[in-house]
């Protein structure tokens, strides 16, 4: 399990979390120059984007926030599983729960796209918008597909991980001494499940 | 130090495997280091040729090599190629990755299978550039402003937005594999103001990679957007704002200056001390110094967007902070400088090198308020006067370290030494050449001639041809270490463990260093640049 660039186990778990924080960081500044735009504009086309918001479905919005901050519950209990020694089935089903979950979310996710492109509001050439305000409001349909697109690209490759590490987990990898890649894996899931608990107020809840 | 002949180790990075595999799945950051050299030469040499037909069309007024389209993409392939494929990786992925595991010693950096990666993803990256340059080129400039570059350029800009955004994530793996490294791997004694003012450049580096780099890449994927969807998140036709783009942009690409030169300056460091046989007059002043510019250089961005329409107050605020930058830089010169008072001081060339730096910089930095200055920089605006003042920083400053760095580990990465009277010779031509490129550009630019031009007024032709001669013989001081570290690689002398008699952990182990660096994890138990012992101790 020792790397050999390593002294000890501590430092190479050390490493590896900090490593994780490090990147997280890139993915703050990743996601925040889309929240930039979203600033700049949001403040120029108040009007559009209040009445583009409106015709996002608030209901499904919600209900991905539970399903996503329950799948961080499973995460945080498969990762404290690893910590105390859980048998090798707890620690995977868990992890199987977190994934289930995230998929969950992105099937909700898909429903809405697929809602937003049947009316017409997928912006470029097709995009229709019965009002006034028609740039404004397809601007605001522009940053809502770039960033809920780029936090369902996150989530996907969070349910990839998230399957690899189950597997590890179910053969037994993971004990209280060793566990770092489960553990990294959580900071990374509670990250993409944060960028979403800003996202939902910013797109879903504009008065 | 022995008095019997150096020899080499019998076993080493370099001969315990020769196969090809051996090099391309490598995970020793030794190894990674040298395919980094191969990799950026060869961008390098590219990133030149751009250059020298840009010095040829301006030998005349008329523009009667290329026309003014071929012009465009010829400024532009020379700035993207040499920014992106040769500045930003240079130090940090070669003399960085070669070096920063031995300096603290460690056996490798934290993640060797990452650092693998961004060799591999710099290579993609390289890929779609070159194939973007044979398919055409690009000719929007290096800065890819909108709505020319989103929708209004028939030149392959996607491809080459797709080559940069992919190269950007070999730089945030680099960086955080460097502030992993440095914060978990240091050998046991070597506490942070033991450090070598280098890996402080190069850990203050490293931040600006990680944390401006993804702001550059979410901003091409959104001009990628707009170009390819046609939908308007910069285009003002569309709803957009250019100027939004332009604060993305230089967000990271100012900073991007900072990921040049910081690593030049800590090498500098390394060269003024051993070179003078001194400490580092103030090390922890210039140690934080380099963190100071990392954070400061992330607040002056709209320096570059004072004739672009942004709030005069915002142009105020930007233009006191850039001279806010001009301090820690500053320190930094007047700090080598002091370095060197009572040293005994020996004129090889990688101190060449390092003095050129110092003067360079100093001129391209003083310079740089001329351009920090609002009424000034109305003046100089896109005139002659900016590309010399970036290329004195960047040329003469990060280019400069560079080749002072390699030339002083050079007897370390390949064990053995080059020739020292051509290399002298190199130095002094590369900085004559250098300064004849780029001085008269300071005239030229003041007197009011554009940049990104390829037609000029007669009367700017004389100091136009001075430019042009000067490339030429700064090409040819370039060419010249081609050629004899080359010839080095199998003639020169055997090296020996420490030829410069220099501090540091890299110093204690054979040249070439075996591939765990160290038999043993060395203990430190002084600080950095202890050349005179004795004197420390009394004082």
């Amino acid at each position: 399990m020792l790397r050999h660039q390593f002294e000890d186990a501590s430092q190479q778990r050390e490493s590896a979390v900090l490593g994780m924080w490090v990147f997280l960081a890139t993915e703050i500044m990743f996601f925040g120059g889309l929240f930039a735009a979203y600033t700049a504009y949001r403040y120029q086309y108040g009007a559009g984007f209040a009445a583009a918001s409106h015709h996002l479905n608030m209901l499904l919005g919600a209900a991905n926030t539970a399903v996503l901050l329950t799948s961080s519950l499973t995460m945080a209990l498969a990762v404290h599983a690893a910590q105390v020694g859980k048998k090798p089935a707890h620690i995977a089903g868990l992890l199987v729960l977190t994934m289930l979950l995230g998929c969950a979310f992105l099937g909700i996710k898909a429903v809405e796209y697929h809602d937003k492109f049947v009316h017409h509001l997928v912006p470029g050439a097709s995009f229709v918008w019965e009002g006034t305000l028609t740039r404004q409001a397809e601007m605001f349909y522009y940053l809502y597909f770039a960033m809920t697109g780029l936090h369902a690209i996150h989530m996907l490759a969070g349910v990839g991980v998230v399957l690899v590490v189950a597997i590890l987990a179910a053969r037994g990898r993971y004990t209280p001494q060793y566990h770092n890649p489960l553990e990294i894996t959580g900071l990374y899931w509670h990250f993409v499940d944060i960028i979403w608990v800003f996202l939902f107020p910013l797109l879903y809840l504009i008065a | 130090m022995t008095t019997s002949e150096p020899t080499m180790p019998p076993v080493h990075y370099l001969n315990c495997d020769y196969s090809i595999r051996s090099w391309l799945l490598t995970q020793d950051h030794k190894r990674i280091a040298l395919l980094f050299l191969v990799s950026i030469t060869v961008f390098f040499l590219l990133g030149s040729t751009y250059a020298g037909m840009i010095r040829t069309e301006l030998l005349t007024p008329n523009g009667n090599v290329v026309s003014h389209q071929n012009y465009n993409k010829l400024f532009t392939m020379h700035g993207l190629i040499m920014i992106f494929f040769f500045l930003i990786p240079s130090i940090p992925t070669v003399l960085g990755n070669f070096l920063i595991p031995m300096m603290i010693g460690a056996r490798d950096l934290a993640f060797p299978r990452l650092n693998l990666a961004s060799w591999y993803v710099y290579t993609l990256g390289g890929i779609f550039t070159i194939t973007a340059a044979v398919a055409g080129g690009v000719d929007t400039g290096w800065t890819f402003y909108t709505p020319y570059s989103s929708i209004y350029s028939h030149t392959n800009v996607t491809t080459m937005a797709v080559g940069v955004f992919i190269t950007g994530f070999s730089s945030i793996f680099t960086g955080l594999n460097f502030i992993v490294t440095i914060h978990k791997m240091r050998a046991p004694g070597l506490t942070w103001f033991r450090l070598p003012l280098f890996v402080w450049a190069i850990y203050a580096t490293s931040i600006i990679m990680v944390l401006g780099t993804p702001v550059i890449a979410i901003t091409l994927a959104m001009v990628g957007l707009e170009r390819v969807f046609h939908i308007g998140i910069f285009d003002p036709a569309l709803g957009g704002d250019p100027l939004l783009f332009q604060h993305l942009f230089w967000f990271y690409s100012h900073p991007a200056v900072y990921i040049m030169i910081l690593p030049s300056m800590g090498v500098v460091s390394e060269l003024i001390a051993c070179f003078s046989r001194n400490r580092i007059f103030g090390y922890k002043i210039v140690a934080f110094s380099s963190v100071a510019i990392a954070v400061v250089g992330f607040l002056v961005w709209g320096h570059h967007m004072f004739v672009s329409g942004q709030s005069a107050y915002a142009g105020l605020i930007f233009s006191f902070l850039s001279f806010l930058v001009a301090i820690p830089s500053a320190i930094k010169v007047f700090n080598w400088t002091a370095t060197l008072y009572k040293g005994s001081i020996s004129y090889d060339a990688p101190m060449l090198y390092a003095l050129g730096f110092i003067g360079l910089f100093t001129i391209g930095g003083v310079t740089g308020l001329f351009l920090a200055t609002l009424g000034m920089d109305v003046h100089v605006h896109d005139t002659y006067f900016v590309v010399a003042h970036f290329h004195y920083i960047m040329v003469g400053g990060a280019i400069m370290g560079y080749m002072g760095g390699l030339h002083f580990w050079w007897p370390k990465i390949t064990g053995r030494l080059y020739p020292e009277q051509w290399a002298r010779l190199a130095a002094l031509v590369i900085f004559l050449g250098f300064n004849l490129t780029f001085f008269p550009q300071f005239i030229l630019g003041y007197l009011g001639m554009p940049r990104r031009y390829h037609t000029y007024p007669a009367e700017f032709q004389v100091l136009n041809v001075m430019s042009s001669a000067g490339a030429s013989i700064l090409g040819v001081g370039y060419m010249l270490p081609l050629f004899y570290l080359l010839w080095s690689l199998r003639r020169g002398p055997i090296a020996g463990p420490n030829p410069w008699g220099a501090k540091g952990l890299e110093w204690l182990t054979p040249s070439p260093p075996p591939t765990e660096n160290f038999e043993q994890t060395p203990v430190v138990t002084e600080e950095a640049y202890a050349y005179r012992p004795e004197e420390n101790a009394s004082g």
